[in-house]
């Protein structure tokens, strides 16, 4: 997978979670950006990506990835 | 590179959805809140994943709907050791696919304690009407060193099972509906390896102890559990535990088993209000036995030892018995020639299953749709009672579209995986288990007799007299008290108010001098059928001498038999002797219970001036002293309290 194929599977399940098809999101964009990511979503779509590409993320880096691109990054070292 | 794939619990009885997020979006598209409910609540009978219960929670919370027609409210209290806010929506969701509206309150982690206590609390501000206990087995377990004794160890676990049995005696305080406690998840590794289970101070030893004790303190107490443990058995702990998620953020349930968790308490709390399913419906080629006994005949089809497949199909008949004895209703409903088909119940020497454990057996060449509803009348039972298993997807499709309401597993392709499907679905969740359950088979095939006996008989006169029935009758007792909290708690049809009872509030009224309970059994020369109908009458709180029917249900097994008469015959008597002047009783009308739309008036009893009423609640009167002693065929034994 591309990052952008990747960036457009996060989007739809960022959409999903919040149930907010406006979303759009780019490899800059930040949890503060969008409105009612908060913490428990934050989660909650780590969670949601972790199942959909059938990867886990290391716990330090949920903690540390500065924006959508950091983890798409992350998840690119794991996706086939 | 080495990937590390997420464990997931499956809920494989549900089938796919082919577009849930186009469903989702379309069904918040419609005008009418209570058709956008409708959308939703429809697609809770897919298989939902972590993400799609969320979104689904999040469009029902949208609705903002306290009630709704059709569907029970029910507040839920949750009160944990560790996060659950992730938990929440599946409960909902859980709760949305059996028909509740559950309004599920939590407070914080680690608070339940004090929230218990302090009667200013939110929890006491909120009035459960159910509360969850979600605990942890960490405080027992760091609480006992590992080089402990074991009376030490069984000291500490005494202790904290204690504390657990005053937490649930607060509870109950708070709410007088159903209170649950989950089991312990053993989140520990080994220590010592297998000989951890000869260690008692062991982390792992410790949490099955826990369990132990738990669940023999929760049987005394009357409280119901939530058996997380067993189903971490089944699907592995990594699937209910996530240590990642642990340390970000203290959740002892792994997010990915919250759809499985919450559809477990659903179905309890289901259960409880009496919406388990009753009735299993089974095809038969190809899910009773292999092949078509149509085409292959008796002796060539797959069934018994010696085969693979063969010994699988008789699995599900060894299931499906099984189910039988615990009070599960079975049916047949297969496209067949009924000669044919019923041979093989006489006439197969492998069949597990005989034509005797069917109550309802249905082989022709009609529409499926058509079968299950006439099943369904002949039981008595509401279509929404049967659960319908065929291994073909067509057929199964078919009953889903044109049945909603029928519980219809999503059958894997291999006959190993059928009975597992079907158990895992748990489509009979129990509360409790009674004598009336073990002799439920015994007692619809005795009404298949009588249904023969209503055939030959001339006349409706000539078949109830020639029944020769007696009906036991009397207050309460201590002996029937989990039957009857069963049977007031199960029946939807006949039940006049749907008010729901805990095992202590009956318990209460049984001791209680101003109440007058009753209930009655009904004999006749077929057999015995059991306890079936109950009466809580209680003084009326704003007039003198009027006695209150508060609740009044009868089994759908003894409908039209004339004992509503000769009940209220008995009923009547019993207030007199009391020195009571009048009756007065509520009918509310559910979904279910329109048969008794009538039984009032039916009775003698007049409306009431509608005008001062509210809630749904029509009300009647009944001046006893205007009150004829009604004739029935029914003798009476036994008296009245």
């Amino acid at each position: 997978m591309t990052t952008q194929e990747i960036l457009i599977v996060f989007t739809r399940i960022l959409r999903d979670l919040l149930l907010d098809d406006s979303i759009a999101l780019t490899m800059e964009t930040r949890r503060e950006d969008i409105p009612n990511w908060d913490s428990f979503n934050y989660i909650n779509f780590i969670v949601a990506v972790e199942m959909e590409f059938g990867v886990k993320f290391k716990i330090a880096d949920v903690e540390s990835f500065a924006n959508v691109g950091a983890i798409v990054a992350a998840a690119m070292t794991m996706v086939r | 590179m080495q990937m590390t794939t997420p464990h997931c619990p499956m809920m494989s009885w549900l089938p796919i959805a082919a577009d849930f997020r186009g469903d989702l979006r379309t069904a918040l598209d419609c005008a009418k809140q209570t058709d956008r409910l409708e959308n939703l609540a429809a697609l809770t009978s897919y298989r939902l994943g972590f993400l799609e219960t969320v979104q689904l929670d999040r469009a029902y919370g949208r609705l903002g709907l306290k009630e709704a027609p059709g569907f029970l409210p029910l507040r839920l209290a949750v009160l944990a050791s560790s996060t659950v806010d992730h938990l929440l929506p599946a409960i909902r969701v859980g709760g949305l696919r059996r028909r509740l509206l559950i309004d599920v309150q939590s407070g914080g982690y680690g608070q339940y304690r004090q929230d218990l206590l302090d009667p200013t609390s939110a929890l006491h501000q909120f009035a459960p009407q159910a509360i969850l206990f979600s605990l942890s087995a960490r405080e027992a377990i760091s609480a006992i060193p590992l080089t402990t004794t074991a009376a030490e160890v069984e000291e500490t676990i005494a202790r904290h099972i204690k504390e657990l049995r005053s937490f649930w005696q607060k509870a109950r305080e708070i709410c007088n509906g159903v209170i649950l406690q989950q089991t312990f998840l053993d989140v520990s590794e080994p220590l010592f390896g297998s000989y951890d289970r000869f260690v008692p101070g062991a982390p792992s030893r410790i949490a099955a102890r826990l369990n132990d004790r738990l669940c023999e303190a929760a049987a005394q107490d009357g409280i119901l559990l939530l058996d997380v443990a067993r189903a971490s058995e089944r699907d592995g702990i990594d699937a209910w535990f996530d240590t990642g998620r642990w340390f970000q953020g203290k959740l002892e349930v792994a997010p990915q088993a919250a759809p499985l968790y919450g559809d477990m308490v659903a179905r309890t709390l289901a259960a409880q209000h009496g919406l388990s399913k009753k009735c299993l419906v089974l095809d038969l080629d190809n899910t009773l036995w292999g092949g078509v006994i149509g085409d292959d005949g008796l002796e060539g089809i797959v069934l018994g030892e010696g085969n693979a497949a063969g010994e699988a199909h008789l699995a599900l008949q060894r299931y499906a018995k099984q189910l039988k004895e615990r009070g599960v209703i079975l049916a047949v409903c297969s496209k067949n020639d009924a000669e044919i088909a019923e041979a093989a119940f006489h006439d197969h020497p492998e069949m597990l299953l005989r034509r005797s454990d069917i109550a309802a057996f249905l082989a022709n060449w009609d529409d499926k749709a058509e079968n299950l509803k006439a099943i369904a009348a002949h039981l008595n039972i509401g279509i929404d009672s049967l659960v319908f298993v065929d291994d073909n997807p067509v057929e199964r499709a078919r009953i889903r579209q044109s049945l909603p309401m029928v519980a219809v597993p999503e059958l894997p392709a291999d006959v190993a995986q059928y009975v597992r499907c079907v158990a895992d679905a748990g489509y009979f969740e129990a509360v409790a288990f009674t004598s009336e359950d073990r002799h439920r088979a015994q007692q619809y095939t005795e009404n298949a007799e009588r249904e023969a006996l209503l055939g030959s008989a001339q006349s409706m006169d000539e078949f109830l007299r020639g029944l020769k029935m007696s009906v036991v009758f009397g207050p309460f007792t201590v002996v029937d008290h989990a039957r009857v909290v069963q049977l007031i708690n199960k029946t939807n049809q006949f039940n006049t108010t749907t008010r729901r009872y805990t095992s202590e509030e009956i318990a209460y009224l049984t001791s209680l001098p101003s109440a007058l309970t009753l209930q009655f059994r009904l004999l006749d020369r077929i057999g015995d059928n059991g306890l079936i109908s109950t009466m809580i009458l209680r003084p009326a709180s704003d007039q003198e001498g009027v006695l209150e029917i508060e609740n009044w249900v009868m089994s759908c097994r003894v409908f039209g038999r004339q004992l509503e008469f000769e009940a209220m015959n008995i009923a009547v008597e019993a207030a007199r002797r009391r020195g009571a002047r009048a009756l007065i009783a509520n009918y509310i009308a559910t979904s279910k219970n329109g048969v008794i739309s009538e039984l009032y008036p039916s009775l003698g009893f007049a409306l009431v001036d509608q005008t001062a009423q509210t809630g749904g609640a029509v009300r009647w009167f009944l001046n006893l002293a205007d009150y004829v002693i009604r004739d029935t065929y029914i003798a009476r034994v036994g008296a009245a309290g």
